[in-house]
């Protein structure tokens, strides 16, 4: 303090710091100075306490996932569709049960927002029920697809050796076969409700989630703490449901969110051949094929772009929350 | 490699077991069997049961499965009754012409998807790479058949620039008469294909960029170019092999949907016929061929991947 430091230009010191740079220098700086400077720092010690302090992982990776804008314009979209498909029609009222002949392929207008289909159904009303059915057998195909592979995938990578060897043969001779055909069959067969629809999708989406799930069970499983379990008794339930499907969740829910994009789009691939859940019950693709009908006599847009713009808004929406997800997986250990 | 060779065919082997059987099975899930499914509800039980009895379906499943393979080593793949035709040579007609449109496809779709890959990690985080980035979000987002009618709308019938359906000819020789018939087709078909290959090889290319031996010819001086072209590319490829072989269902999946909106009869409308009509023997004879494929089509992707990548021999 009682050495004379002579003033820096202040000029050089970027707009902010000056003032309290030059106070630190001067030493002897007002008090009101003085605590802004004080603040400062135990701002900057409780900041590196959150950074030492161990944050939960779903946190960090909330952190990363926030800061990817186009995660958040998909779950808004995600969000936006869901209230569009199941609180919508109580708002926006139509008749999906009966056909109304007089409405036949009439354009848009007041009462009918998006015009009306060859059978005189509402047409906005009709992308409500039909997203109710495409997001309905997205969610649950992907939920139960991801359910059978995760456990079927950690317990034949826990277990491995043979077991492992004959259950991924299974899961390679299933994935060998285009699933776009064994798909057609089963719904030639059992003429698909929703129920059927999401039994069928999940039938085969599964597989892959199990191959994946089984390959990081194989790092996991050497991991001191798997071990450990072992080694304290612990049975291979035990270990798989606590310790190896935590750890690997991070994989699981990135494959869950892409399980339900490529869900509603092979049920649109069903709906388009015809091979989709029966009217009066309809979904997206169902809706194109009824469109492509009416291609050729030209101009009846309103049956066309709905049903397509409302599949691709929704699967690239749960594509850009599965990337973002998968970069908030990946980089939370080396950035946080 | 002799030992990872005779491992990973003996692997698929079993896979062809496993795979044979289920799809046998497939032919019973249709309630009450096969015959019913095909004669209708209509038929008495005596006919059924005749039927059953005249093509073996009476017998134990295992039964069934040993003759059905054993035709199978004699190349017969089936009669179906409703077309009154063998499989085989449904195959013969159907399957060249599939052959065409998905060769055309993937050719369309690898020359834009490469390089523009490429082209993605090197101006990473640019303008370009975002819109093209974007373009890949809508091909993986876009349901196949509706790229096909969206061209349809705008290409056929918008602006009569192209013929709304492919080529009907039956000769392979007259599908290819009719180019301006396939623009359509092949462009559906590749613009979804080429969502797969940039991604993919963005993210390769990119893996690889930052890889020691990328900074070991930079530090040797090698231009820009030559660690660009010499290196990282091939090695990127590498990559691309493997995806090629396992995105098989994929290109089946694909050529069904596409045939069917421009009506182009190849193997995959043919297969949704059939499936419409019941058609058990068609339906098990493709969906046999097609899996065989994509199990050949995966083994010599894994040996190209391990000829190429001496690593993964020893794993």
């Amino acid at each position: 303090m009682a050495m004379y430091v002579p003033p820096p230009d202040p000029s050089l010191l970027p707009p902010g710091e000056s003032e309290a740079a030059l106070d630190v220098m001067h030493g002897s700086a007002q008090p009101a100075v003085e605590d802004s400077v004080l603040a400062g720092l135990e701002a900057q010690e409780a900041e590196l306490e959150a950074l030492q302090k161990p944050r939960s992982m779903l946190r960090r990776g909330w952190e990363v996932f926030a800061e990817n804008k186009l995660a958040l314009v998909g779950v808004g979209t995600v969000v936006f569709m869901i209230l569009f498909c199941f609180i919508g029609p109580l708002i926006y009222h139509t008749n999906q049960v009966n056909t109304n002949l007089a409405n036949y392929l009439c354009p848009p207008s007041g009462s009918h927002l998006l015009g009306c289909d060859d059978v005189g159904y509402d047409e906005l009303g009709r992308l409500m029920v039909g997203g109710q059915t495409s997001l309905e057998v997205g969610f649950a195909a992907a939920f139960v697809s991801v359910l059978i592979g995760t456990f079927y995938g950690a317990i034949s990578g826990y277990i491995g050796g043979p077991v492992d060897s004959f259950l991924m043969r299974i899961v390679d001779a299933g994935l060998s076969i285009p699933y776009i055909m064994v798909v057609i069959i089963l719904s030639v067969v059992f003429h698909p409700n929703t129920a059927i629809m999401i039994f069928i999708i999940a039938a085969f989406y599964w597989l892959g989630v199990a191959r994946l799930v089984r390959g990081e069970t194989l790092t996991l499983r050497t991991r001191e703490y798997v071990q450990a379990v072992k080694v304290a008794g612990g049975g291979s339930m035990r270990a798989v449901t606590r310790h190896v499907v935590p750890n690997a969740i991070g994989t699981i829910i990135v494959q869950a969110t892409f399980a339900v994009a490529d869900s509603i789009l092979i049920l649109a691939g069903l709906g388009f051949l015809g091979l989709g859940v029966q009217p009066p019950a309809t979904d997206w693709g169902t809706m194109l094929s009824n469109g492509l009908t009416y291609l050729q006599g030209g101009g009846y847009w309103w049956l066309i772009y709905p049903p397509g713009i409302a599949i691709i808004v929704t699967c690239i929406a749960f594509n850009f929350i599965g990337d973002a997800l998968r970069d908030a997986f990946e980089t939370r250990l080396q950035r946080r | 490699m002799i030992g990872y060779l005779i491992r990973r065919i003996f692997q698929a082997l079993i896979v062809l077991f496993i795979v044979t059987v289920f799809t046998l099975a497939l032919v019973h899930l249709f309630p009450g069997g096969p015959i019913r499914a095909l004669l209708g509800p209509k038929a008495s039980p005596e006919q059924v049961a005749y039927y059953n009895k005249l093509y073996g379906f009476n017998q134990p499943f295992f039964v069934q499965y040993g003759k059905w393979v054993a035709q199978l080593f004699h190349g017969n793949l089936g009669y179906s009754i409703r077309l009154n035709q063998t499989v085989a040579s449904e195959i013969a007609l159907y399957l060249p012409k599939t052959i065409i449109l998905v060769g055309l496809g993937l050719i369309v779709s690898l020359a834009f998807g490469i390089p523009l890959g490429v082209y993605q990690a090197v101006k990473r985080y640019t303008v370009g790479d975002y819109a093209l980035t974007g373009l890949s979000f809508l091909g993986y987002a876009t349901p196949t058949f509706f790229v096909g009618l969206l061209l349809v709308e705008w290409f056929a019938i918008d602006v009569h620039l192209f013929p709304p359906f492919a080529p009907q000819a039956s000769s392979v020789g007259a599908v290819l008469s009719q180019p301006r018939a396939l623009v359509l087709p092949v462009i559906s078909y590749a613009f979804v294909l080429y969502a797969l290959w940039s991604r993919f090889m963005r993210s390769s290319t990119m893996d690889n960029l930052v890889q020691d031996y990328v900074r070991t010819a930079r530090a040797k001086g090698a231009s820009e170019r030559r660690v660009l072209w010499g290196h990282v590319f091939r090695n990127s490829l590498i990559s691309i092999v493997t995806l090629l072989g396992l995105s098989l269902p994929t290109l089946v999946a694909g050529a069904i949907f596409i045939e069917v909106v421009f009506n182009y009869p190849g193997m995959g409308l043919a297969f949704y016929q059939a499936a419409l009509n019941v058609d058990y023997a068609t339906l098990l004879g493709f969906t046999l061929i097609a899996t065989i494929a994509t199990i050949v089509g995966n083994l010599l992707a894994d040996i190209g991947y391990a000829w190429l990548d001496p690593r993964v021999r020893y794993s």
